[in-house]
Parts: C-alpha cells; sequence; structure tokens
C-alpha cells in the first residue's frame, strides 16, 4: 500500500554538534550540514559550522572545503572541477538541487542549510547513491548507433542548423539535480528514467548522425520509463546548467505521437 | 545500499524491457481533456439554465437529439478521463504489487460501470414515455 512512514534512519536528529567561529572572526557565516555515517548505526545529525567569510572564498563549496580542511575533516563530499562543468558538488542548499562550486553562499539568506540530494540512499554525509542513475544512463545506449559506416577520409558530418538541434541537450553534466528533485522520480525511480536520462535520450534521439531513432523510442516506449513524467517542472527549474529537462521529455512524447499519424 | 540480490544494476534497470505501450494512454488522456473543456462549459451552463425548472421542462430539453449527445459525450469522456487519470495516480503511488494490481482491476471496473449506468440514465430520459 502507500507507505506513509519514513525508512529506517530517515529521522534527523537536528541537535548536531555546533562547531563556533574564533572570537576575533567579524564576519561569520553558519552552514548546517546533514550528517550521517552509516558505521556508526545512528540517524542523521545536523551539525553546525561557523566560518569567517573574510578568510573564506565566495561559494558554498568553498566553505565546506574550508570546514574540512581547517574545522572537521570527517565531514564528506563530492567534488571535483569546482567550475560548474563536471557536476560533483551536486547538493541541497538552501532547499534547491543545485550545485556547491556555483551557489553563492551570498545567495542564501540566514543559514546555509546543505543536505544531500533527496531521495538517494545515503552513503556518507552528503554523498548519494548514483548507481542506479548511472545504470539508467547507460541503459539508453548514450553513444552514436549507425549502421552505415562513417566516410572514410573523415567523420560523420552534420549541417550547421543539425548540429545546433543539441544545444541545450549536450551541456548537461549529469549531476542529478534535475532527477532528485523530481516527485516522481522520487515514487518511481526503479522503472522511471527520471529527466535528465531522458533530456540525454532525446540528445541521441535528435542527434541528425544517428540511425537509431526508432529503436531508441521503442526503447522509451513505456508507462514507467518515459510516461511517469507529469510535466511538474521541478526539473527545469533546478537545473544548475539552465537546462531544460520537461521540454526534451516533451519533444520525445511528441516524436511518439508523430510516429502513429 | 540495501540488499537487491546480486543482480547488476544494468539488468535491475532493463527489469522486463519496455512495455511498448503508453503512448495510446498519453494521447488519449489528452484527447478526452480537450473534449472535456467545450462539454464541460455545455454542461455547466446547462445545468444552471434548469436550476430551477421542472421535471417534465428538463425531460423535454434532454429528449432533444443534440442535448442527449452531448451529454453522453460529456458523460464517457468524463469517465474515460477519470479512469486514465485514476491508472496514473494508482501506478504512481501504490507500490505493492497486489494492491496495485486489486486497484488497476477496481478502478477499471468501477469506470465501465458508472459508465454504463450513467449512459443508461441517459438512454432512459430520452427514450422514455
Amino acid at each position: 500500500m502507500v507507505e506513509f512512514n519514513l525508512p529506517a534512519n530517515s529521522k534527523i536528529n537536528k541537535n548536531g554538534t555546533r562547531h563556533t567561529a574564533a572570537s576575533d572572526a567579524k564576519n561569520v557565516r553558519s552552514f548546517q550540514v546533514y550528517r550521517y555515517d552509516p558505521d556508526s548505526g545512528e540517524n542523521p545529525r545536523l551539525d553546525t559550522y561557523e566560518v569567517d567569510m573574510d578568510d573564506c572564498g565566495p561559494m558554498v563549496l568553498d566553505a565546506l572545503i574550508k570546514i574540512k580542511s581547517e574545522i572537521d575533516p570527517t565531514i564528506t563530499f563530492r567534488r571535483s572541477c569546482r567550475e560548474g562543468i563536471c557536476g560533483s558538488c551536486a547538493m541541497n542548499i538552501d532547499g534547491t538541487n543545485t550545485l556547491a562550486c556555483t551557489m553563492a553562499c551570498d545567495d542564501v539568506k540566514g543559514e546555509v542549510k546543505i543536505y544531500p540530494l533527496p531521495h538517494l540512499e545515503v552513503i556518507k554525509d552528503l554523498v548519494g547513491d548514483l548507481t542506479n542513475f548511472y545504470a539508467q544512463y547507460a541503459s539508453i545506449k548514450p553513444w552514436l548507433v549507425a549502421d552505415s559506416p562513417a566516410p572514410p577520409d573523415g567523420e560523420r558530418l552534420q549541417t550547421e542548423d543539425e548540429r545546433r538541434l543539441i544545444d541545450g541537450l549536450y551541456e548537461c553534466i549529469l549531476c542529478a539535480c534535475c532527477s532528485t528533485s523530481c516527485p516522481s522520480y522520487w515514487w518511481n525511480s526503479d522503472r522511471y528514467l527520471g529527466p535528465a536520462v531522458l533530456l540525454q535520450a532525446y540528445r541521441w534521439l535528435i542527434d541528425s548522425r544517428d540511425e537509431s531513432q526508432g529503436e531508441r523510442l521503442d526503447q522509451l516506449e513505456d508507462p514507467f520509463r518515459l510516461y511517469r513524467c507529469h510535466t511538474i517542472m521541478n526539473c527545469t527549474n533546478t537545473c544548475p546548467k539552465s537546462l531544460n529537462p520537461a521540454k526534451a521529455i516533451a519533444e520525445i512524447k511528441k516524436m511518439m505521437v508523430q510516429r502513429q499519424v | 545500499m540495501t540488499d537487491r540480490g546480486l543482480r547488476t544494476p544494468l539488468a535491475r534497470v532493463r527489469g522486463l524491457g519496455s512495455a511498448k505501450d503508453g503512448t495510446h494512454h498519453f494521447w488519449i488522456q489528452r484527447l478526452t481533456a480537450v473534449a472535456l473543456i467545450p462539454l464541460t462549459i455545455w454542461f455547466a451552463l446547462s445545468v444552471a439554465t434548469l436550476a430551477t425548472a421542472d421535471l417534465p421542462a428538463v425531460l423535454s430539453w434532454m429528449r432533444s437529439p443534440l442535448s442527449a449527445t452531448l451529454m453522453l459525450s460529456f458523460l464517457l469522456a468524463g469517465f474515460w478521463h477519470m479512469k486514465l487519470g485514476l491508472q496514473v495516480v494508482i501506478e504512481d503511488y501504490i507500490h505493492g504489487e497486489a494492491a496495485k494490481i486489486t486497484c488497476l482491476i477496481l478502478n477499471n471496473l468501477v469506470s465501465i460501470f458508472l459508465a454504463l449506468a450513467a449512459t443508461l440514465a441517459v438512454l432512459k430520459m430520452l427514450l422514455g414515455s
């Protein structure tokens, strides 16, 4: 039946440790961070870290790195490029899924609340388990599928107009902000592919060099894989790269109808 | 991660494969939605007009072929749309397999039953003496 109870270890202890800033710090911001250690057997808790912003970079990721380097080395999060192109530091900041590296602390009012991406199994602290998400990405064959051999003297060509079709799609960095913001994905991520993977699917469907549109649509033609999208639009609202997964999904649905009428 | 056996993540995602279905549901839901816009406006206006009418007046209105056809269209599109919408709600939120199948069966049967009952009511008014 409908599940009303949260799974084990979901209840968050709001009274975690508070790490106060040095007394001579003038520009102090508080960061409330979700902490979960599966080895401890304890429920998650919220730890608060006071950071001297006069001695810290402007972005939330700068603050997290400072906290890890100088205050609490046990805090765990993913990060790599620190410039919004790798998608590693996706997390829920101030109630919105976004990249910690491109989110300015100044854009948050009051205490900066940092949680892992919603509705993923938490491995530790801010690190969610993306195994299913990556498997879903692999399942849509995110590569060029063509029977015709490439021209012997060069690459497969496309016109500028054909190339333009994948603008707004190829920029997706698979950070999973959109998919984990989607209620439909929360309830049915075992079968619904979610906005990020469907945007990627559309990126290959619309690629003029690809020869497998029909097979790709066949694989998506499913009440759960594609049609769990109810145009809630959280995906488009939250995308830190300002892409529009909801539109990509709508275009796939249009293709589905198009090949029947 | 909770224990899900040793199948690979890709095998779990591929599952039983694509149902090769869903577009028909999607299309009919939109079709009935579009049809219901003018039909609902017509129904609301009719009910408002007939608010103070007595039974013979309502029956004579209903016995016009146009009213009866529009009423049947409104009812059938409505029940069809309801069935499709409730099916989505059930698939979204009910995850126990037995409960889900039971609800889907009930949704189908109750929707058909209500549509038939409504159709009969209209026909009775249209054809009754």
